[in-house]
């Protein structure tokens, strides 16, 4: 069953001047993860906010959880959890007095909002930080107490924008540990990011969306077919490159390139592992020692270089 | 009953708001004791009234509804300050109705006004400030003063969602309050203005609660009594229309507003 689906929405901004999703069409699975990725700008805030009842879309349609998102607003708040691009939590509160309150507005009444935010807390490393001020906190804890508060009534249905743009690599870590534990848990999520590792990393499924249209969907492993096999790339000492050139070349029966500055020789490969070992062979047969070895995948900065023609340029955010 | 509830709560939030930066609490009330103090001893002595008691007397309820006024740069540049942080875009995706939201924030932000109106009386009766007109009038005075304060807490919603940067949010309502409250009976006389202001004066809502609770404390008003027009002689009954009309217009309009907001 499709927890989440989007059919052809359309959304401008200052009267058609900007078109920020352009027929954007997409559906997750109940239970899965669908990583939106797509550079600043190409209109994932927008979805987002549109599924989440925040925004009318000017045409299009879009089903929550069995819910027309545009009819029935108030009954898809209730089944949604959503952690905006910006942690939206009380600065001036504290931690505990945030989660305490927002588990109040989702009428858990007070008991039970306690007992929820001190649970939440507790699952999210803020335990120690609960009675401080949101002012205080870092921003890896902003974002967790955000996600918490997006957690209150156990939603089915979890979006979350761009959730570690911003963080450092510790906190980004953090933050990827705790949404995969959540999935384990059977949230359906749709993830919005602009970091191909993120997406992954995170999502099961991803849609590579791009000036407001989904260009590409598919398993990161699928995406990463579309651009072609594995590339072999091998760190030689500077006098043994020549050597290697060759050796590359007529394993992988492709030309091979070098990059000098590093001293890598690479060639994309169809045979992946077993290129691999024969290159190994053949290098030590020739004494040559390399310094480095590797089969590279193609990253998912190459899917979107291959899909649109350009890397992934940022339109402007207009605020 | 659910939405009363949640009134409750964000009204609750404003409040607390105000406890956990009692910086707040504290200059939204020294600006009005610190006029009180200098209007009553910088002018109170060249301004003659013909009032018995004196320049504080009518320089009281001035005060009192310049201060209330600024509810609405309050309400407004809080708004402002939480939607630019995605805040509202937060309760706005809670399953709880819009109105409640908004209603809960403009009473929680009215009722910073109950203690600051209470500081600034102590302040007047601390320089010779004495209404005379016996408790039940004074408190329908204060009545008066607080609803005014609501009222425009209402239109503080409406400016803070049209004007999205908190600091523009401020000088905005800065600059409606200012004029409007000097133009107006509430330091001098309209008397001494030029017509056309006169007039302007007279028919200013803050005028007319002015003279409404100078007359609620006891004063005859002639302070601002002038061309005999009908606010001037009729201020509490103007300044009811004018409160029925504000939250008239900006009930609704600011819900609307709130429901589509973004930032
Ligand atoms: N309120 C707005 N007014 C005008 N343009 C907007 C507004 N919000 C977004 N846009 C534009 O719509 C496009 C998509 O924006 P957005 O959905 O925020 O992208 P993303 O989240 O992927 O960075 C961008 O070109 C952005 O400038
Ligand atoms: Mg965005």
């Amino acid at each position: 069953m499709k927890s989440v689906i989007a059919e052809d929405l359309v959304k401008t901004y200052r009267d058609g001047e900007v078109r920020a999703l352009d027929h954007l069409s997409l559906d997750v699975e109940e239970g899965t993860v669908l990583g939106v990725l797509g550079p600043n700008g190409a209109g994932k805030t927008t979805t987002v906010r549109i599924l989440a009842t925040l925004l009318k879309p000017d045409s299009g349609r879009a089903m929550v959880g069995g819910i027309d998102v545009i009819k029935h607003p108030d009954k898809v708040r209730q089944i949604i959890g959503l952690s905006g691009q910006y942690a939206a939590v009380d600065e001036i509160l504290t931690g505990y007095d945030n989660l305490v309150m927002f588990g109040e507005l989702y009428h858990l009444g007070k008991k039970q909002a306690v007992l929820r935010a001190n649970e939440l807390l507790e699952r999210f490393s803020l335990t120690e930080s609960a009675k401080r001020p949101i002012k205080t906190y870092s921003g890896g804890m902003r974002r967790r107490l955000d996600l918490a508060a997006s957690l209150i009534v156990k939603p089915k249905v979890l979006f979350l924008d761009e959730p570690t743009t911003g963080l450092d690599p510790r906190g980004r870590l953090e933050m990827w540990g705790v949404i995969e534990d959540l999935v384990k848990g059977g949230t359906t999520l749709l993830l919005t990011t602009q970091y191909l590792e993120e997406a992954d990393q995170l999502a099961d499924e991803i849609a590579v969306i791009d000036h407001g249209k989904v260009i590409a969907r598919g398993t990161s492993d699928v995406l990463k077919k579309q651009v072609g096999g594995e590339r072999l790339e091998i760190v030689v000492e500077a006098a043994h490159i020549e050597k290697t050139q060759a050796i590359v070349s007529k394993v992988s029966g492709n030309k091979s390139s070098v990059d000098a500055g590093i001293r890598m020789v690479s060639a994309p490969v169809s045979t992946g592992a077993t290129a691999l070992i024969e290159t190994l062979r053949e290098l030590d047969a020739a004494g040559i020692h390399p310094l480095d070895v590797g089969l590279k995948r193609p990253s998912l900065d190459d899917v979107f270089l291959s899909l649109t023609g350009h890397i992934a340029e940022e339109k402007e955010e207009a605020k | 009953m659910s939405a009363l509830l949640d009134i409750r709560i964000i009204t609750q939030r404003q409040l607390r708001l105000l406890t956990r930066v009692p910086e707040v609490l504290i200059f939204s009330t020294i600006q009005p004791v610190m006029f009180v103090l200098l209007f009553r001893f910088v002018f109170g002595g060249s301004i003659d009234t013909g009032q018995p008691g004196g320049y504080v007397q009518l320089l009281m309820p001035g005060i009192f509804v310049q201060t209330v006024a600024f509810t609405l740069a309050g309400t407004a540049s809080g708004l402002a300050e939480d939607l630019k942080k995605g805040l509202i875009d937060r309760f706005r995706s809670l399953p709880i109705s819009p109105s409640a939201l908004v209603v809960g924030r403009t009473l929680g932000d009215s009722m910073l006004n109950i203690v600051v109106l209470v500081v600034m009386a102590l302040a007047g009766l601390a320089v010779g400030w004495r209404p005379s007109s016996g408790i039940t009038k004074i408190l329908i005075g204060f009545l008066f003063l607080f609803l005014f304060g609501y009222a425009l807490s209402w239109v503080g919603i409406y400016v803070g969602l049209s004007v999205s940067d908190a600091r523009v949010v401020q000088n905005v309502g800065f600059m409606v309050t200012f004029p409007l409250t000097f133009l107006s009976n509430a330091f001098a006389p309209t008397t001494g203005m030029p017509r056309l202001l006169q007039y302007f004066a007279e028919w200013n809502p803050v005028s007319t609660m002015v003279a409404g609770c100078r007359e609620l404390f006891g004063l005859q008003n002639e302070f601002g009594a002038t061309a005999g027009s009908f606010p001037s002689e009729n201020p509490l009954l103007m300044s009811i229309v004018y409160m029925g009309l504000i939250m008239l217009i900006f009930i609704p309009l600011s819900v609307r507003k709130y429901k589509n907001a973004s930032n």
